[in-house]
């Protein structure tokens, strides 16, 4: 459903994606790994469109479309949804208004009809007892004063709702407590369903063992230089990243030859 | 509100909707302004001899005044001798004939408001001759508010009716000589909305110029007073969200509240006024003095504005907190697009013992739009124990906007508190990029942001009447991002 072809991105002219090549199909989790810095929220940004970034070459097809030819909020009610790593604070504006605008932007899209609000609430409640989040951050401002476990769970909450064909989740395990994990792990784990797919950017092995990855990649200065099944995830959690550069320097020779 | 009350409301507006007062045929005065102008004028109106000799006291006090200047605000020098100062009913010859000949970007606000087809029509001043058929709903309005003892009607018919209360109150709060332009709205008045709430009184439902028999066209020099006897309640809107053609460009208002002993006054306005093309032809320059006084222990008034329109706008609703424990409060949102200026603020005049002042600011400057607040907060001798909390935000969108606070405080009294704070921001990319990737589209998210950020004043603002604000702020973005 989505398929990733030799795909460079550049911000202020410096490269930084620097030839992607993805194949996500439907019902598929795929788990980015990579030292800091790699480039793995730049792919997800770009995925989103993004416009900091430059596309400079390659090519993206969502679902037999060109993405890149679409607007962020076209590809958003297309049904890609990105849980961001630094989730922004909106002040003034309420969570379940946030909430309702995507809902019906998507639902508009679809030429469906838009939820009252009745069956709305009804929808959003349940949805918030997925990731455990107590009704009155409804009422709250956008993110504002959340703690960076709440944020992160905001996210996955706002998935929830939307439901998305494809999930990309920049960090979402990132400071959360061990519980917070849990109750994250279990909101994602329950959307799972065979037309959808999630791409998972993580740092930690830790959360591959609650979301089983159905591959892994390993993303380095721009490039994937390793996939694998899930036991990758285990070796980098062994040996770290410093094999990479190795790999790197093959991927490198590779590209010349 | 009661159910009850909400129909009546809910009646009131509908009948708005579907009609508009048939203008009365009869001669204007030629332009130009002299002492035999304002006899004309007071004698159309049938005055008695203290309402004429008000108004040339206030002629001649204006003669003295020099027009002032801001720093902030520029336009072209209006000419006074140009103007017809009697011009209730206008000449049609000028007039677009048909929907056809409007601007089509009005027309196009308009729908995006949501406002009736046959009403745009005569809000964009094409002339129509629409029948306004709404006597039986406004006479039962007019019998509840009776049974109260609440006097609302024409400023014209409060002079005939009310001269005791009329005279008592009218230029209390703004005297003739305050400044050029009530000065000169003094001398020329054309009409405008009376109030008076008995003792004890809780006006049962908002007051607006919306709901008042012959709520046509008062021109350009609209007198208002509302006095609200001790104990008293009311609520008054003033404004409308559509963008109202006129094609008097000069507008200088008055507006006078005065509140007794534990009295509370709400005075909310949402302006529209048309703001000119792009390039700010052919709007409205729009000039008001807004004054209230908590005359009384322990009254209140509390101005909530928000101000889209006008090629300029200057306004600074001010609270003179004479009685001990009395109460101002200011809630300001206003937004410059494309040329248009602001200049506005407030003042805030403590007298009285422990009298407490709140100013809640929020500037949005879009396009070239300039916005200027300008806030004083006097502390007299004589108020001890007084506090003020000023908070002013300013939004710019956009690289070629402006935003400009100028807060001045003077404090007589060592036991006084005052605090002011200050912000400029953004509307980040962030924030933007997040609505965008959740489907929202830039229009709507600018919206949504903007009425975030000027939610501590909507809030304030009449239920029907904040729906109203929140879909203008969005409509008069349009275009200012992206
Ligand atoms: N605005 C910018 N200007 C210059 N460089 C930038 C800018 N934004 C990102 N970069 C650079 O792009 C590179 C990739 O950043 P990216 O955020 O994609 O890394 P990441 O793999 O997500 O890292 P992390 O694991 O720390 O989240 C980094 O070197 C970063 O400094
Ligand atoms: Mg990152």
């Amino acid at each position: 459903m989505l398929t990733i072809k030799n795909l460079t991105a550049s911000i202020n002219d410096k490269p930084i994606l620097r030839g992607i090549d993805l194949e996500v199909r439907p019902g598929e989790v795929h788990a980015i790994m990579g030292p800091n810095g790699s480039g793995k929220s730049t792919l997800a940004n770009v995925l989103a469109g993004r416009e900091d970034y430059a596309v400079t070459g390659g090519e993206v097809s969502w679902q037999g479309r060109d993405l890149l030819a679409l607007a962020p909020e076209e590809r958003a009610r297309e049904g890609i949804f990105l849980a961001f790593q630094y989730p922004v604070e909106i002040p003034g504006v309420s969570n379940v208004n946030l909430l309702k605008a995507a809902l019906n932007a998507k639902l508009k899209h679809l030429g469906r009809e838009e939820l009252d609000a009745y069956d709305f609430l009804a929808l959003v409640k349940e949805r918030m007892k997925l990731v455990q989040m107590p009704e009155d951050f409804l009422y709250r401002a956008v993110n504002e004063g959340f703690s960076g476990g709440e944020k992160k769970r905001n996210e996955v909450l706002q998935m929830a709702v939307l439901e998305p064909l494809l999930g990309i989740l920049d960090e979402t395990d990132s400071g959360l407590d061990i519980d917070a994990l849990k109750i994250v792990a279990d909101g994602v784990n329950a959307l799972r369903a065979p037309d959808r797919s999630f791409v998972v950017v993580t740092h930690y092995q830790r959360l591959l063992d609650y979301i089983v990855p159905d591959h892994v990649h390993v993303l380095a200065h721009g490039r994937i230089v390793k996939s694998g099944g899930k036991e990758l995830a285990l070796d980098l959690e062994r040996r770290g990243y410093g094999w990479i550069a190795e790999l790197e320097r093959g991927a490198g020779d590779d590209a010349r030859a | 509100m009661s159910t009850a009350n909400h129909e009546i409301d809910a009646l009131i507006r509908q009948k708005y909707k579907h009609g508009f007062v048939t203008e009365l045929e009869s001669e204007s005065l030629p332009p130009g302004l002299n002492e035999d102008v304002i006899r004309a004028i007071s004698a159309k109106k049938g005055e008695p001899e203290w309402m004429l000799e008000w108004r040339l006291e206030a002629y001649r006090h204006w003669l003295e005044m020099p027009e002032p200047e801001w720093a902030h605000v520029h336009y072209p020098r209006i000419d006074y001798q140009d103007i017809v100062y009697y011009a209730a009913p206008k000449s049609k010859k000028d007039a677009p004939k048909s929907l056809e000949e409007v601007d089509p970007k009005l027309l196009e606000t308009y729908e995006k408001l949501g406002i009736p087809l046959e009403e745009r029509a005569a809000l964009a001043g094409v002339a129509v001759d629409a029948v306004f058929d709404s006597v039986s709903v406004a006479t039962t309005f007019k019998d509840k508010l009776g049974k109260l003892g609440i006097i609302f009607c024409s400023f014209s018919e409060a002079v005939r009716e009310h001269p005791e209360l009329v005279r008592r109150y009218l230029g209390s709060v703004v005297p003739q000589r305050d400044n050029f332009f009530a000065a000169l709205n003094s001398a020329v008045f054309s009409d405008g909305s009376f109030v008076y709430v008995p003792r004890g009184v809780r006006c049962p439902m908002e007051l607006s110029t919306y709901f008042r028999i012959n709520a046509k066209s008062t021109g350009q020099f609209e007198r208002t007073l509302i006095v609200a006897d001790e104990g008293s309640y009311v609520s008054y809107l003033e404004g409308c969200t559509a963008p109202m053609r006129d094609e008097n460009q000069l507008h200088a208002a008055v507006v006078e509240l005065v509140a007794l002993d534990d009295a509370e006054i709400k005075y909310s306005t949402v302006q529209n006024w048309y703001p000119g093309d792009e390039e700010g032809r052919g709007g409205i320059y729009n000039f008001v003095t807004k004054r209230g006084e908590c005359r009384g222990r322990g009254a209140k008034i509390s101005w909530t504005q928000v101000e889209t329109g006008s090629a300029i706008t200057w306004k600074y609703p001010s609270c003179i907190l004479t009685g001990d424990d009395s109460v101002g409060e200011f809630y300001s949102v206003a937004l410059t697009n494309n040329r248009q200026q602001a200049d506005t603020g407030t003042k805030m005049v403590h007298i009285g013992r422990n009298t407490r002042s709140t100013i809640i600011s929020k500037g949005i400057s879009a396009g070239r739009g300039q916005n200027a607040y300008r806030g004083l907060v006097k502390v007299t001798k004589s108020a001890e124990g007084a506090r003020n909390y000023t908070q002013c935000d300013s939004l710019l969108m956009g690289e070629k906007c402006g935003a400009h606070t100028f807060p001045y405080i003077e404090v007589k009294n060592p036991t006084a508190q005052v605090e002011h704070e200050a912000t400029t921001s953004k509307i980040s990319e962030d924030q933007l990029f997040y609505c965008l990737q959740r489907g929202i589209s830039t229009e709507e998210a600018v919206t949504m942001i903007v009425n975030g950020f000027c939610k501590e004043v909507l809030k304030e603002l009449p239920m029907e009447f904040a729906v109203e604000a929140q879909k203008l702020l969005g409509v008069s973005l349009e275009g200012a991002v992206g």
